[in-house]
């Protein structure tokens, strides 16, 4: 009988993931709730993370007709200790060891709620579905646009710059001394021969005298040939190689402004919080390091940290020209524009002192857009007030200036889309 | 026979010692007349193993969400360490696979080839039950067009009719068996050959069952006699279903006798959980003992294989932290072991319960107990006395009606027969899960079909009938009733769905 033993190690590993597929499918509503949770929970920073989702056990469960307790049943169990027949014994509460309403080891499954991870990839892609990014930006934000040059080894061709003498010369050496090894020896062995002859042949020999005439010609043509052969050959050339490898630029810093006022309430916060995470997620895709440096506003401007950014509610008027000077301040202080890649996103509810707005928008043309390489500006509610119509004004007239309404995640895409666009052309050309 | 150098014993195996092994196994069991399919041992990862386990152990199977969850929690239980994988999966075709997985060592890989390849594969080809509802020869390739029809259907028909479609049937899977009738065995070939006709005529007879229009002849014949519904009770709900339901498009049918045709190739196992598993047990142990008896195995290995067998056969005691119920593995080695025992050296009280085995030959005797019998009947056979006191068997009885538990029998002379009838019971499949049977449609009038529940010893239906009710209307097209009877006939319960918006389907 023939044995067979096979390795199936290599093939058909994640055979189950048209099943996962279908599930996470089947659990969209849910998975995207969670995924909505954990954005609102995590700082813009670690966005790109895995996640837990649990979903109630009702959800999940698929019904079956089962027995269910009640009625009249006999079990038989083993470890009898100390029973006899007739003995009566207390009804054990809830389901423990199995006996009489063993409803838990009845069905087969307890009563937690079923918790799975969605890996960092999926939960990106729920987070993308929600924003509605187009595929193409998709893999735009999956894809790293830099390229550095970086040793690797020598080759053969290259250009004259690239030509690493020691290299060349140690190529160079090995070639004359194994091409020129036969000649050299019979060289040797002639001369000896020659040598020989001059000392012990008797002077005046007629036939001693050709000999030698003989050896030293085939001397002179061996010599020759060794001395053609050629100190530096182009096949020992050799030239230092370099490779491309991808890698992120430089450093960037990305400003976050926001109207906390008191008519920003929760959901605005949340449409805004999108918006920030987007341009994080776009920028960490170009930049090794980047730096958030978080301004909130109403009247008065201050930098605090992402938890009080996000969290902190206050309320009075608004005065938006206060969080662009702060800004502009930041800048000049501590991020040189030709060091850093400046990134500007507002976020307001476009409720403003209406004298401010003009302001605004002469600090903003004036002041900032030269410093910054994008400024993005998010108004996170219907109306069009002054501040709209002053920063309607530079649409168009300064490129690194986008604008948009967004009352629903889905919006705040076409933002970017400028941005995007422009980037990813950028990178294709490089 | 006897070798004096035994087998090499690293704890890493390569595929050459795997087939030293393997030979020495096989040609082990060959003397014990083991007749089994021919073998096949696949390597796989543990990654893998949790993919062939969520697929309910098939080597392939068509996609459901429910698989995905299933390797999910598997893959969750492994990562955490709350399980360790099982170490074998063994399927039952022919040739036989054996799945053994990367990370064992050399000496529970001889556990599983032992267990596996050449324990279940001869229950397999053995046992009667799956002899007469499974066909070995046939089941992968069947499970290959099973997969490429769900996935042609959901290509043709969209994710959400067929997923819908799936978890109706699936609710029914235990349902769609025939219990007591042998079931056609065809090859795939002949399967797939007669689907053409099949839809065909199938939706032949649903247009004439539901022909609205009178046929002449009842002119005459004046008022049409009022003729039941099924004639008879159906069992296989899903059979029924199949070729009865109204407005299933052929594509649906198909889908729901693929669920019905896996059920039924999984029908035996369930039925012979103790048999097949104490079956394995038994030989592993006695194969891999006579192995180390001639000579082949090292006192490592032994140590190693005798460590897992006594934790796969441990039986906690009633009311000990891990106790879920008795363990298969270990009343099912207990029963061989104890076969052979009564066979070999009897003592009076076998001789009076066990007449015709007492004093014969083992093997022929275990042979024979493995073929002819299931759990129940097997326990209900062959359950000793010695080993009820062995195992303290008691039994104990839960009535609703009654404020406390009484026991009603212990392993003594008097509760011997009581014990082993109950436990007999208990794995009878019929007892297990409620019976329900198609009972009736209303041919004339809504079209609605109506099942019954005939209760067992007056044991109500668990909580998620309603939900299990509107699968079955989404099957039927039509409204559903359910009545749960009791011992008299007399409904004392009922439950109903009104049929499903046309939409939906």
């Amino acid at each position: 009988m023939l044995q067979s033993i096979i390795d199936r190690r290599l093939s058909g590993k994640n055979k189950s993931i048209g099943n996962r597929e279908r599930f996470l499918r089947r659990y969209k509503v849910q998975i995207r709730e969670a995924v909505k949770r954990a954005i609102d929970g995590r700082s813009i920073r670690d966005i790109e993370r895995a996640e837990d989702v649990t979903i109630p056990k009702k959800d999940i469960s698929e019904p079956v007709f089962r027995h269910g307790s009640g009625g009249t049943r006999e079990m038989v169990h083993p470890g009898n200790k100390e029973y006899v027949r007739g003995d009566r014994i207390e009804r054990p509460k809830g389901g423990q060891g199995g006996k009489g309403k063993g409803k838990a080891s009845d069905s087969g499954e307890g009563e937690d709620d079923f918790t799975f991870t969605l890996t960092k990839e999926e939960f990106m892609q729920v987070f993308f579905e929600d924003l509605a990014l187009p595929h193409l930006v998709r893999t735009q934000l999956a894809e790293v646009p830099e390229w550095r040059s970086q040793r690797a080894g020598y080759t053969s061709d290259g250009t004259a710059t690239n030509l690493h003498v020691v290299r060349s010369m140690r190529g160079a050496i090995g070639r004359r001394i194994a091409i020129g090894a036969d000649s050299r020896r019979q060289l040797r062995e002639l001369e000896q021969e020659l040598e020989a002859l001059l000392r012990e042949a008797p002077i005046g020999d007629v036939a001693t005298r050709l000999q030698i005439v003989e050896l030293e010609s085939r001397i002179a043509v061996l010599r020759n040939r060794v001395a053609r052969i050629p100190f530096l050959d182009p096949i020992d050339l050799r030239f230092r190689n370099r490779v491309r490898v991808p890698v992120p630029t430089s450093k960037a810093v990305m400003f976050c402004l926001m109207d906390i006022s008191g008519s920003m309430d929760e959901g605005r916060k949340d449409l805004a919080k999108r918006f920030f995470i987007l341009l994080y997620l776009f920028l960490t895709r170009h930049y090794e390091k980047i730096d958030i440096v978080f301004i909130r506003h109403h009247t008065q401007a201050a930098e605090v940290d992402e938890q009080n950014f996000f969290h902190a509610t206050e309320t009075g008027g608004t005065v938006v020209s206060s969080a662009l000077v702060l800004m502009e301040e930041i800048v000049r202080a501590r991020y040189s524009p030709s060091e850093w890649n400046i990134y500007g996103a507002q976020a307001s509810d476009g409720d403003n002192w209406h004298h401010d707005s003009g302001r605004c928008r002469e600090l903003l043309s004036d002041k900032i857009l030269p410093l910054t390489r994008y400024f993005a500006y998010v108004q996170v509610a219907e109306e069009e007030q002054n501040l709209w119509q002053e920063y309607a004004q530079l649409v168009g007239v300064a490129r690194q200036f986008a604008m948009r309404k967004a009352t629903e995640v889905s919006q705040i895409y076409p933002v970017f889309r400028d941005l995007f666009k422009k980037e990813g052309a950028e990178s294709r050309a490089a | 026979m006897t070798a004096r150098n035994p087998l090499p014993a690293p704890s890493d195996w390569s595929f050459e010692l795997i087939e030293q092994y393997h030979r020495v196994i096989r040609e082990t069991a060959a003397r014990f007349g083991l007749d089994t399919y021919p073998n096949q041992l696949e390597v796989i990862t543990a990654e893998q193993m949790m993919d062939a386990y969520a697929s309910v152990g098939m080597p392939v199977n068509y996609r459901h969400w429910s698989y995905g969850k299933e390797f999910i929690s598997t893959e969750k239980n492994y990562k955490r360490g709350a399980m360790g994988l099982a170490y074998e999966i063994v399927i039952n075709s022919n040739p036989c696979i054996s799945y053994l997985m990367e990370e064992n060592t050399m000496a529970m890989q001889a556990l599983v080839i032992a267990h596996a390849a050449y324990g279940h594969n001869s229950f397999f080809k053995g046992n009667y039950l799956f002899r007469m509802w499974t066909d070995a020869g046939s089941i992968i390739d069947y499970l290959v067009y099973a997969k490429n029809y769900v996935a042609e259907c959901e290509e043709r028909h969209g994710l959400d009719a067929v997923e819908a479609l799936l978890d109706s049937c699936h609710a029914l899977a235990n349902h769609g068996v025939d219990r007591y009738r042998r079931p056609s065995r065809k090859s795939l070939a002949q399967e797939l050959a007669e689907r053409k006709d099949r839809e065909q005529h199938a939706q032949l007879q649903v247009n004439d069952l539901w022909r609205t229009l009178p046929k002449r002849t009842e002119k005459n014949g004046g008022a049409p006699e009022t003729k039941r519904f099924p004639d008879e009770p159906q069992e296989n709900i899903l059979y029924f279903i199949e070729k009865n339901a109204p407005l299933l498009e052929p594509w649906q049918r198909e889908i729901v006798r693929i669920v019905r045709k896996v059920a039924q190739y999984f029908y035996p196992q369930r039925q012979t959980q103790v048999m097949n598993e104490g079956w394995a047990t038994f030989w592993h142990h006695r194969l891999l003992n006579t192995m180390y008896d001639d000579g082949h195995l090292t006192d490592g290995v032994m140590i190693e294989w005798l460590k897992s067998h006594t934790n796969v056969v441990y039986q906690p005691q009633v009311g000990d932290r891990g106790y879920s119920g008795l363990n298969p593995y270990a009343l099912g080695f207990a029963m061989y072991t104890d076969i052979q025992r009564i066979c070999e050296k009897p003592t009076e009280e076998d001789r009076a319960w066990f007449p015709n085995l007492a004093g014969t030959p083992w093997l022929p005797a275990l042979d024979h107990a493995m073929r002819n019998f299931k759990d129940e009947s097997f326990i209900g056979q062959y359950l000793s006395p010695k080993l009820m006191r062995e195992l303290r068997l008691f039994a104990i009885v839960d009535d609703e009606n009654d404020e406390e538990l009484e026991v009603s029998a212990i392993h003594d002379d008097a509760g011997y027969r009581r014990v082993r009838e109950s436990l007999a019971r208990q794995y009878d499949l019929g007892s297990r899960e409620p019976n329900i049977q198609v009972w009736n449609v209303n041919l004339r009038g809504d079209r609605s079909l109506t099942l019954r529940h005939t209760q067992h010893n007056s044991r109500p239906l668990a909580e998620g009938v309603q939900e299990v009710l509107k699968h079955v209307a989404r099957l039927w097209g039509f409204g559903v009733h359910l009545e749960s009877v009791d011992v008299d006939g007399d409904p004392t319960q009922r439950w109903a769905v009104e049929p499903p918006p046309s939409l939906e389907r």
